[in-house]
């Protein structure tokens, strides 16, 4: 009889390191996301550019592939990443693409006659973003920034192969130490659906909170 | 470490052949993802109500777990139960799965999308179910999910480098072991993201190109 207990310490101690690698990919993920999203619907022609080439830069290949990139071909370069950083970094940066097209999205959605109200009242650019236009867009960013959240807390998942400790990691541990195949991959299954409910919990809540006051202003 | 263009011709062929296999790993995953698609899509829209909620389910489940542990557990738990399956075909069917429940959500999409005028419309004029579903409703249904699933054939397109992890010689597999032998990193794995990255490019054109065609469908 094997003495599960241990294991599923093994496990849970996995389960932790996904928790902080989604926190931290998600944080990353939404800085970036808001800096190119935005700088796709800037004035200047140049960081338009660099806005769409690092978006379809990160979408054009998988997450799997930049992990890999980042951590095997970055050293050669003189940037030597822990695999946390090398995970954090790549799992942001490319969910943080993904993100960037639902900013423009929600930004460009905003009607003609908000900005035409903002202009007329004289609010410069950056007041007219902070306090008419985003206010606005954001409702819009969540629940698509909620199924971001989730692929980004599955692609965690791919940096147990740049041999980081993660939940997917440890139930390959398990399933080495213990020959038993069924009851690591069953639980770390259970174990990421609940995660990913919980993320869309939150996100239902944080929407319920950033729509509150925005009742009847938009049809 | 320098680029070395010399490198990059010996093992390009090696890799090309690693592709080969990358675009028929998405090839079949598609065509099992748009099997396994309709069969969740219709169990959720006809079957009796336990029947659609426990697929409902099983949707959420799939699509909210990561698809590497798919793999992974296609690959090593099937075994235990006797059901021994080379690699290829395990990724193939993990793809399949995996894809198939985000294939099923556009297909339930575009059939709830027909209006209701429609299937009313064919009732009044006394067509059978068969002939509802062929002259009336597919082809009202069909042409604006084209765009949607080939934006997920491109999604799996780019998944597919996970099959290395349970074995099966793609690109991404092909790179690392040609990687590990030569103890050159930048060549294979720069090469791995430039053959991604170029292929995503056009299939993106394309996809632009598809949503012109079908996407607006009441238009006409």
């Amino acid at each position: 009889m094997i003495d599960w207990s241990g294991y599923i310490g093994l496990i849970l101690q996995g389960a932790w390191v996904t928790v902080e690698l989604t926190l931290m990919g998600s944080a990353l993920a939404v800085v970036v996301a808001f800096a190119a999203g935005l700088g796709r619907v800037s004035r200047f022609m140049a960081v338009r550019a660099l806005a769409t080439s690092y978006i379809e830069f990160f979408r054009g290949t998988s997450i799997f592939v930049q992990l890999f990139w980042v951590y095997f071909v970055l050293p050669f370069a003189g940037i030597t990443l822990t695999p946390l950083q090398a995970g954090v970094l790549a799992l942001g940066l490319n969910v943080g693409a993904y993100g960037a097209e639902v900013v423009r999205g929600a930004v460009k959605a905003i009607g003609r006659e908000q900005r035409e109200a903002c202009i007329a009242l004289n609010l410069t650019r950056f007041q007219a973003m902070r306090h008419i236009i985003l206010p606005q867009a954001l409702p819009l960013m969540l629940p698509t920034f909620g199924n971001n959240a989730i692929e980004l807390l599955k692609g965690t998942a791919v940096v147990s192969l740049i041999s980081l400790t993660d939940m997917t990691f440890q139930a390959q541990v398990v399933r080495a130490q213990t020959g038993s195949t069924l009851i690591p991959f069953a639980t770390i299954l259970v174990l990421y659906f609940v995660m990913a409910w919980l993320i869309s919990l939150g996100m239902r809540w944080l929407e319920r909170r950033v729509t509150r006051g925005l009742d009847g202003v938009r049809a | 470490m320098e680029w070395d263009w010399e490198f990059v011709r010996q093992i390009t062929p090696t890799l090309i052949e690693g592709l080969q296999i990358t675009i028929l790993a998405t090839i079949l995953g598609a065509a099992v993802a748009a099997v396994i698609g309709l069969a969740f899509a219709i169990l959720r829209m006809t079957a009796p109500a336990p029947i659609a909620r426990a697929t409902g389910f099983a949707v959420e489940f799939i699509r909210g777990t990561p698809l590497l542990v798919q793999l992974y557990f296609i690959f090593y738990v099937l075994p235990d139960i006797g059901i021994r399956l080379p690699a290829l075909v395990a990724g193939v069917i993990g793809l399949g799965i995996h894809y198939g429940t985000y294939a099923a959500e556009v297909y339930r999409a575009g059939i709830e999308n027909v209006p209701r005028g429609q299937w009313e419309a064919a009732k009044a004029t006394n067509l059978t179910a068969r002939q509802t579903w062929i002259h009336v409703i597919l082809p009202q249904a069909i042409p604006p999910m084209i765009p949607a699933l080939a934006n997920y054939l491109i999604a799996m397109f780019k998944e597919t480098p996970l099959l290395s992890a349970i074995t099966v010689l793609e690109l991404m597999n092909q790179a690392k072991s040609i990687a590990n032998s030569n103890y050159r990193y930048i060549e294979p794995m720069t090469l791995v993201g430039v053959f991604f990255l170029i292929i995503s490019l056009i299939s993106v054109f394309f996809l632009r190109w598809l949503e012109g065609r079908y996407a607006r469908v009441d238009e006409r």
